[in-house]
């Protein structure tokens, strides 16, 4: 009996289990998850909770809901793994020996990165979203804000979907105005990047919407400090930023088990192949989605791909043939831009975001890097999508774990 | 596209970052810095500058924090030497490629 262990049990290890426990014969492999959260979240839901545009308890569903009789789950957090012995040690004080190991365990704020992030304001005029209890927190506090000027911060890259933060300082333009404050309130983007948007043809098409919806934007800013006293955030070189309120991206880092382990890069994140996604240095090891070092987008879309490719090369490692180098960085994205409309972007680690039609060339329905109602319904209908496919391991129809250059229009490059 | 700089013809991108990490060289180097207004370029300003390479050949994200956290220079110093935007200055010397985010 060859046994394979899941460190995380969210979007990536949960699609990654149902792949294996397709393709493998039950009787010769045990496949373990290992999760000390006991709910699934959609984290997408994230984003819009803060506005109240989804309930709370749509954000989650318990995480045996998805993970079939025959795969086991063990509700522990692993704080050890020793891949000379194949070992890894449990919060519990258990004991797990694994043949394949897969770490899934995501990343995760760390406001204690940041001097007084987490001070006398936290959670009183600074707030993340990336965590279900922060979005939850913020959307108290915005359903009795007055107005002010609100900051929309990233601390520093890289971070899970990186388009997150944008796509709030757009849905709260679009908040405060149906509330009747955006005239007495101001929305500053700040960002460590050195734009907004950092990709030529992003930049080119739409770089007008920040204009448009007056955000104002501070570039080049890596935070020092929150002032929770004077309620402003100062940057390495002395540039201050006031705030009545703080929404901040905090660092991310990878799940504390992957450095104290000795395995990860310096934010913690797992060291692998970025086509093979398999460790360099121990060939039984294997990672995706948050928890990778891979230059592309920390996202559940590449998650989704990487497991029906990561599937087929542990069956490869597991029957002694090499494995396959054919992740390509493939993420898909919406981008909510407030007032009903979306953009949707497809790209990989070669092909940044570009006009087109997706998932049909020249067909659509829907469009890349241009505002629609279309992508908007997409967005919403991918909430039921999420439950009820890609965690049951299907694809979706016409979408390929590789990305598709047709529909897109690659030439030229705007200068 | 293809710019010719310090006698070499070299792949850039439309903001003058290397797109073949490989084809730089010293002398690329000191001529992207002083088109930067950086320089003369120091002893120290070399050690950051292979430092970032290195990490980046390894496949780890750049962070302003993480290099402070390097204990190759702390950030008043990397400031100094890279005014103005340090990270993406000394990325573009260094011949890496601008941090970026998806879109």
């Amino acid at each position: 009996m060859k046994r394979i262990v899941i460190l995380g049990a969210g979007s990536g290890g949960t699609m990654l289990a149902r792949h294996l426990f397709k393709k493998l014969p039950h009787e010769s492999y045990k496949l373990t998850l290992v999760d000390p959260e006991p709910r699934h979240f959609y984290q997408p839901g994230f984003l819009f909770l803060p506005f109240g545009q989804i309930a709370p308890e749509e954000c989650y569903r318990p995480k045996t809901d998805f993970i079939p009789k025959g795969i086991q789950l063990k509700v522990d957090r692993a704080v050890h793994i020793d891949p000379e012995l194949q070992k890894i040690t449990l919060d519990s004080g258990q004991f797990l020996l694994y043949d394949i190991l897969v770490i899934a365990t995501g990343t995760h704020i760390a406001p204690e990165e940041t001097a007084g992030m987490l001070g006398t304001g936290w959670r009183k005029d600074v707030f993340d979203f990336y965590s279900f209890d922060g979005a939850l927190a913020l959307r108290d506090k915005l359903s009795q804000w007055p107005g002010g000027k609100l900051v929309v911060h990233i601390t520093e890259t890289p971070i899970k979907c990186p388009v997150a933060p944008l796509e709030f300082a757009f849905l709260a333009d679009a908040f405060l105005e149906e509330k009747g404050i955006r005239d007495r309130s101001s929305i500053t983007y700040v960002t460590p990047l050195s734009g907004a948007f950092t990709k030529p043809r992003a930049a080119n098409k739409l770089g007008h919407l920040l204009e448009e919806k007056d955000i104002h934007i501070v570039t080049d800013f890596a935070i020092r400090e929150v002032d929770n006293v004077n309620k402003k955030i100062i940057s390495y070189d002395e540039i201050e930023v006031e705030y009545d309120l703080l929404v901040t991206v905090p660092t991310n880092l990878g799940d504390a088990v992957i450095s104290d382990s000795g395995l990860g890069d310096d934010f913690g994140f797992l060291r692998v192949n970025k086509h093979s996604l398999q460790h360099e240095q121990y060939p039984n090891i294997f990672s995706l989605g948050d928890a990778t070092n891979v230059p592309t987008s920390k996202a559940g879309s590449v998650a989704h791909f990487q497991s029906e490719l990561l599937s087929a090369n542990i069956i490869r490692y597991l029957m002694g043939l090499p494995v396959q180098l054919d992740f390509d960085g493939h993420a898909n994205c919406f981008v909510e831009t407030g007032h009903g409309k979306a953009l949707l972007i497809d790209f990989n680690y070669e092909t940044e975001p570009v006009e087109g039609t997706f998932p049909l060339a020249h067909i659509g329905p829907l469009s890349l890097l241009a505002e629609s109602r279309l992508n908007h319904m997409g967005k919403l209908a991918f909430h039921w999508i999420y439950f009820h496919l890609l965690l049951e391991g299907h694809s979706i129809p016409f979408v390929s774990p590789q990305m598709n250059k047709g529909g897109k229009k690659l030439e030229p490059t705007p200068t | 596209m293809e710019k010719s700089i310090a006698g070499e013809t070299i792949d850039v991108n439309t903001e003058g970052y290397l797109t073949q990490t490989n084809q730089w060289n010293e002398k690329i180097a000191e001529a992207i810095a002083q088109q930067e207004q950086i320089g003369p370029l120091t002893d120290k300003h070399w050690e950051v500058l292979q430092y970032l390479r290195q990490q980046q050949a390894k496949g780890t994200a750049l962070s302003i924090r993480g290099i402070g956290k390097s204990g190759v220079v702390d950030i008043q110093t990397f400031y100094a030497l890279f005014p103005n935007g340090p990270l993406k200055k000394a990325s573009k010397i260094a011949g890496i490629p601008k941090p970026a985010s998806c879109i």
